[in-house]
């Protein structure tokens, strides 16, 4: 089937390619780019783009889909869907799963399961046995079935020595480990230590538990060579920390939420457990810093820790209710509302921030436009007015507190592995 | 609010007060088992006057409490303000005694109902006998005064107004015409 | 003149009229506990639960005494632990108690943000009996009037909270409520135990209780947990008791008109000594007395609030 796409604006950095034109579409291949006649393609399925976007398929390479064992709150395929519908064609799955991501067999289930599916899944492995931080995972056996990286996510590696074990390790693989950054003897609060956290009474989590970590993970990762990858940074200082690992050459990355550059501890006065996530949203200086080191390029990437929890999870005391929310179908418009229109980041940086980026960080080959390429798409509209809805989600979940945020900039559709997203629909090409 | 009519003025006042203590004197057979309990606000001036009046006619001063019936009220939930709580001040053992209780207006009955709720909770007197200036008739509950000071009848869109110079400037009762049924 | 509000969940943000109204209409309760007869029928026909699921044996005491003694009837639910963990969740423990047609819940969580979170699950007026480490405003408006019923006043006072502020909620509601009614509050204790950045709330930190005793009224002393806190917060109850402990010798020495109080329960020999404890300097049974007295005033304010037309 061929699908023709008029009237876009095509853009990769990756290519150095920033060009008006049109692009024609046949079983999944990119047939031509160029100014392109409908009349020459009866047959094709065409869609009037303009003023639309058309960059390499976005990634998000921090995503926890659930399955095996809350399948209750999310699946492969509705986490999947939501990806799709949120403007990903690629996400990377979280092992803190039950079981976790510790053996062949649950990355060759999951791969079942997304089989089919425009958004490519590719799990991450846990870096210890059931996460538990006392033996290193098989490694080598999980990434040759996909693995594409190694985190023990939810908490930190449990010790020094194993980290610095597993960073000696997956350089044979080359992959990145990927860490929470929370010590854990400083865990167990509910929101960011600070004055707010004074006057709600509620339990708090400093900063420097974070920065600890961060720092833990950068000189090992400079002692044995390994890569060495940040997960949802949130803390200033640990921003600076980043900032002098790159200076000195060293192979550390990191990546932020789109809650940690939108939101800050003065949301949490609600008792909303929508606003409790670990970690905690921090103080407007340190979303500050984030939103600098995303300028500088400290901060490689944007993922959104998508954590979906079902109602009954949610709705609770807020120092019982478990952390986190959803992200995958806000996480675009968020990026484009707080970063692109405010002038601080260019689209270039957005699409390296959202695509090329993650991609490079995991090993995955940057989707290019051109022609005879398998095409792997996100077509987004930057100027497009819209509500969220949280009943529009295709999430299982509901969590997200950005129902009814106004943002402008959404994803219109994507195609990837044959397959277009369009208005709802999943069209085989 | 429209006056009508100016039912006492200061010299009947004063003349119904003494002849209410020489009832309450005779009634009693003396002053020495009475105590007087004025019921805020007026109520307790009112008793201030009569327990003066008293002391002067039989050499002895009556004890005198006051009395602040809002925790015992009925009409909690149909108010359209909340009312004021005061403290009750009654420093003394009313076990045996002949209570005189005081007030200014005596109406459908429900304050004095009140109050009597209210005495009891203070332990468990001889007698509670009830000294009223005017009774104005509407009675809602069956109740009726020992001592009157005046008789009279009203109709429902009439009020029957108390001043007293310890709050009021003057002393005097007026029959007033009130517009609108707000109390 | 009414509260506000119809709940009483903390004393942040309460305008001072409505914490006089509190502190007057106590004085009229005050003098009900005085009568042979404690009790007015003032809230009966009135159904009050009481939702404890923190452990407290004297705050739910004084506040069913409050309940009977205004002739309410009482409901008792007791819980320990996360409900969550044990079964029910608790927004449907709560429906269920709602659904039996209960006027007035008053609660005490260990979360903060519990009784917030009632007020949108349940039409029932709440009373925060204390959540988490945020707020316990009864027991503020109890030290409150205790200081006014000793001193006769409560503007221009210099009151000093001493202890482990950082786990404290009756430090908060009382940082609160002083402020509103014109006094000024420090709080004292180990640097461990003095939460982040609580100068913004307005209140100088001292960490030598002899120069917080000199230049203070009254000292409120908290109490000290021990099975949690020593070894990690402070070294031990013994240097505790030696550098921020409450004796009659460092009274003298320092300001023997210091009035003393304790929210209790006390440990003797770690935060007062017991000749502190029972001697003239301290009012912490007038604080007890007087606690039932507030809960009756709040739950008559609340409980007689006529309805909005």
């Amino acid at each position: 089937m061929q699908v023709l796409l008029k009237g876009l604006r095509v853009v990769n950095p990756d290519q150095k390619l920033d060009k008006n034109s049109d692009i024609l579409i046949e079983e999944g291949i990119i047939k031509e780019i160029g100014s392109i006649d409908a009349s020459k393609c009866q047959d094709a399925k065409v869609l009037d783009l303009q003023n639309c976007v058309c960059v390499p398929g976005l990634y998000d390479m921090h995503v926890h889909l659930r399955e095996p064992g809350r399948e209750d709150k999310e699946t492969v395929v509705t986490g999947s869907n939501a990806a799709a519908a949120g403007g990903f064609t690629g996400i990377a799955c979280m092992p803190n799963t039950t079981p976790a991501i510790d053996s062949a067999e649950v990355i060759k289930l999951i791969a079942e399961k997304s089989a089919k599916h425009l958004v490519e899944v590719n799990p991450i492995g846990a870096v210890t046995n059931g996460r538990k931080g006392e033996s290193l995972a098989p490694m080598l056996e999980l990434a040759d079935a996909g693995a594409v990286g190694f985190s023990d996510d939810g908490v930190a590696v449990k010790t020094s020595a194993i980290l610095r074990s597993a960073l000696e390790y997956s350089q044979m693989i080359g992959a990145p480990i990927i860490e929470h950054c929370e010590d854990e003897s400083m865990a167990g609060g509910a929101m960011n230590e600070s004055e707010i956290s004074t006057q709600l009474g509620l339990p708090s989590i400093a900063t420097a538990a974070e920065d600890i970590i961060v720092m833990r993970g950068i000189l090992l990762s400079e002692y044995t060579g390994g890569k060495f990858h940040v997960s949802h940074i949130s803390s200033s200082r640990s921003v600076e920390l980043v900032r002098e690992a790159k200076q000195r050459g060293l192979n550390v990355t990191a990546e932020v939420t789109p809650h940690h550059f939108t939101l800050s501890d003065e949301n949490v006065k609600s008792f909303d457990t929508n606003f409790k996530m670990n970690p905690p949203l921090r103080e407007q200086k340190d979303v500050d810093a984030i939103i600098e080191g995303l300028k500088d390029g400290t901060i490689d990437c944007i993922a959104s820790d998508h954590a979906p929890h079902a109602l009954e999870d949610k709705e609770m005391e807020f120092v019982y209710a478990p952390n986190g929310i959803l992200g995958l179908e806000t996480q675009l418009g968020l990026a484009l509302t707080e970063l692109y229109h405010t002038q601080r980041l260019t689209l270039e940086q957005l699409i390296e921030k959202l695509s090329i980026n993650p991609r490079k960080i995991l090993n995955l080959s940057i989707p290019q436009i051109a022609e005879g390429e398998k095409a792997n798409l996100t077509i987004l509209s930057p100027d497009l007015e819209w509500e969220v809805d949280i009943k529009k989600f295709k999430s299982k979940s509901k969590n997200s507190p950005f129902h009814e945020r106004k943002l402008k900039g959404k994803s219109v559709a994507v195609i990837n592995n044959s397959q277009l997203y369009y208005e709802d629909e999943f069209i085989n090409l | 609010m429209e006056i009508k009519a100016k039912l006492i003025d200061e010299v009947g006042l004063k003349r119904t007060i003494t002849r209410l203590a020489h009832e309450i004197i005779e009634h009693n057979r003396g002053s020495e088992n009475i105590v007087l309990i004025g019921m805020r606000t007026r109520g307790e001036f009112l008793a201030n006057r009569i327990q003066e009046k008293i002391t002067k006619i039989e050499n002895r001063e009556p004890e005198l409490g006051i009395l602040d019936i809002t925790l015992y009220r009925d009409d909690f939930r149909t108010r359209l303000k909340q009312p004021e709580v005061s403290v009750t001040n009654i420093s003394f053992d009313i076990t045996e005694k002949d209570i005189i209780l005081i007030d200014d207006v005596l109406y459908t009955g429900r304050t004095v109902r009140s109050a009597l709720d209210a005495i009891m909770d203070l332990g468990r007197p001889n007698s509670i006998q009830f000294c009223v200036l005017v009774d104005r008739g509407h009675r809602e509950m069956p109740i009726t005064a020992d001592y009157v000071g005046k008789n009279i009848p009203t109709s429902i869109n009439e009020e029957v107004k108390v001043k007293m110079t310890e709050i009021d400037n003057e002393d005097a009762v007026y029959l007033v015409e009130v517009l609108n049924d707000q109390i | 003149m009414a509260l506000s509000s119809n709940h009483l969940l903390g004393l942040q943000d309460v305008p001072k009229e409505d914490i006089q109204l509190i502190l007057d209409t106590a004085t009229t309760f005050r003098e009900v506990l005085e009568r042979p007869i404690k009790k007015v029928p003032t809230l009966q026909g009135k159904t009050i639960v009481n939702l404890f699921f923190e452990n407290s044996t004297r705050t739910r005491l004084s506040f069913e005494l409050a309940q009977k003694r205004l002739s309410a009837d009482t409901i008792n639910f007791a819980k320990s632990g996360s409900s969550a963990a044990k079964g029910e969740s608790f927004k449907d423990t709560v429906r269920n108690i709602e659904a039996m047609k209960v006027d007035m819940i008053v609660c005490r969580h260990e979360s903060a943000g519990v009784p917030k979170y009632l007020t949108q699950i349940s039409d029932a007026n709440v009373i925060n009996a204390g959540d988490g480490r945020h707020e316990h405003p009864t027991q503020a408006l109890l030290d409150m009037y205790s200081i006014r019923e000793k001193i006769g006043k409560l503007e221009g006072l210099k009151i000093c909270i001493v202890g482990d502020i950082r786990n404290s909620r009756v430090a908060l509601s009382n940082i609160y409520g002083l402020q509103a009614m014109g006094a000024t509050v420090s709080v004292c204790g180990p640097s461990t135990m003095i939460p982040r950045e609580i100068e913004s709330l307005g209140v100088k930190v001292y960490h030598d209780i002899d120069k917080a005793m000199q230049e203070h009224d009254v000292l409120n002393v908290l109490r000290i947990q021990l099975e949690r806190k020593a070894g990690i917060l402070i070294p031990s109850v013994r240097e505790y008791h030696n550098y921020f402990g409450i004796t009659s010798e460092r009274i003298k020495r320092n300001n023997p008109n210091v009035l003393i109080m304790h929210p209790g329960p006390i440990n003797r020999g770690v935060e007062l000594s017991s000749e502190v404890a029972d001697g003239p300097f301290q009012i912490i049974l007038n604080q007890v007395t007087n606690g039932v007295a507030i809960r009756m005033a709040v739950l008559y304010l609340l409980g007689t609030k006529p309805e909005e037309a």
